[in-house]
């Protein structure tokens, strides 16, 4: 039986993390709406960048570009992206786990790892392997660059054939409350993107191309596939925030419910023990009557 | 024939100028070219260099470089790599790396690492066309 002392030393506990998850929350909150923000005033490139592509591609008599090259080779490369910490739900273990599915599911005799956030890493950098690159301890700084690097380096090997495909294992940030894993293919990149599968039909207009067509979609599909990496770090980095501003919120709710069962046993014990005293003292008195009448 | 062309001017992190003008210069990379309402669609490549619109009277310059211009039906985008507005512009860094770039440039002879080389007049021009928008701006 707890006494009132031990009780209320673990109200006084649940208090503090009550704190430090509000605290948590708020903080996720802010850097939510930071994200988001990226997010969006990213859009207009990112849609215009797609319409240009199909209107290109339909252009271009012959799209043989190195980068749209479908092979046969077994080597694909998975990269996965994660928060560099937890206490955000299953954010990162449902990526994990997806990893792992597809690890295990793909029939590829060469699978080649890139690690994005601490969380990844750790995982995977404890297990037998081959980690091409890491990238951690960045989300707080995310910017460009750092899509731009890691999309450069994709291509690369690509391009010298290390490579037949690369992977991108990601949480979507569908809103607030719900991030989604989801795994999409970089390179070679597919056809759907580039055969104006927007929905809208590429209409045929008759471009001054400057250079000519093929230079250009040269050009482009090196920023697309840049793209894509950097709307897969952004769509992360909102989708971390978000899930740790749930997971707090909810993390603060437990803690108020314990503090309200915490205290009604507080109250009864406090209750219990008051009226233990006080059949001791009316016990005491009616002992003294007694002796008294005696 | 429209009187004014729709500019948007899109970088991956924001999108740096929504506006209705009368007239846009563009840096190719083929060179420059300027763009009037009721211009014939046109896809191009970016170059280095200044972006350079109209508003009746007034002008406003931006320094961008890498990626592309659309025209079509009097929307012209323009996906720059990187674009900046005098105000965006770090004047002093610019100075700094023209220094660089030319030092550099002056350090080797021609026949040097060809990488290098084009690095650097790439990284002079960045910041020749970031120190000439930055002063304009004022």
């Amino acid at each position: 039986m707890a006494t009132l002392r031990d009780i209320q030393r673990r109200i006084r506990s649940v208090q503090s993390t009550q704190k430090i998850t509000r605290a948590m929350k708020l903080v996720a909150a802010a850097k939510l709406r930071r994200a988001q923000e990226r997010i969006l005033s990213a859009r207009p490139y990112a849609s215009k960048m797609a319409e240009l592509l199909s209107n290109l591609v339909s252009g271009a008599e012959d799209a043989g570009h190195p980068l749209l090259e479908q092979r046969e080779g077994p080597r694909r490369q998975i990269v996965i992206i994660t928060a560099d910490r937890g206490l955000a739900g299953a954010f990162n273990s449902n990526i994990i786990r997806r990893a792992n599915e597809l690890i295990r599911g793909s029939s590829s005799a060469e699978i080649t790892l890139v690690v994005v956030g601490r969380k990844a890493r750790d995982f995977f950098r404890r297990r037998t392997y081959t980690i091409r690159r890491d990238l951690v301890a960045f989300w707080d700084r995310l910017n460009y660059t750092h899509a731009k690097d890691l999309a450069d380096y994709f291509m690369q090997q690509f391009l010298d054939h290390e490579v037949d495909e690369v992977v991108l294992l990601y949480n979507e940030f569908r809103s607030v409350v719900a991030q989604r894993p989801v795994r999409v293919q970089l390179l070679p990149i597919p056809h759907a993107e580039t055969g104006g599968g927007e929905g809208t039909p590429a209409e045929q207009v008759d471009y001054i191309y400057e250079p000519s067509p093929e230079a250009i979609l040269g050009d482009l599909l090196p920023r697309h596939v840049r793209m894509q990496v950097w709307r897969a770090l952004m769509e992360s980095a909102a989708g971390e925030q978000g899930a740790r501003m749930t997971a707090m919120e909810a993390a603060s709710k437990n803690a108020k419910d314990i503090i309200g069962i915490l205290t009604i046993q507080y109250n009864k014990a406090r209750q219990e023990k008051i009226t233990k005293e006080l059949l001791d003292i009316v016990g005491g008195a009616e002992a003294l009557k007694q002796g008294a009448e005696a | 024939m429209a009187e004014r062309l729709t500019l948007e001017l899109a970088t991956p992190a924001r999108l740096v100028v929504s506006a209705e003008v009368d007239e846009v210069v563009v840096p190719g990379s083929q060179g420059y070219f300027g763009v009037l309402p009721g211009h014939a669609p046109l896809l191009a490549t970016l170059g280095i260099g200044e972006v350079t619109y109209r508003v009746g009277r007034d002008e406003y310059h931006v320094a961008a470089s890498g990626g592309f211009a659309e025209v079509r039906n009097d929307k012209v985008i323009i996906l720059a790599d990187v674009a900046e507005t005098p105000a965006d512009i770090d004047r002093a860094r610019a100075e700094r790396a023209r220094d660089r770039a030319e030092g550099r440039l002056a350090g080797r002879a021609a026949s040097q690492e060809e990488i290098d080389y084009t690095r650097a007049m790439c990284a002079l021009a960045r910041a020749l066309t970031r120190i000439q928008v930055a002063s304009r701006g004022q």
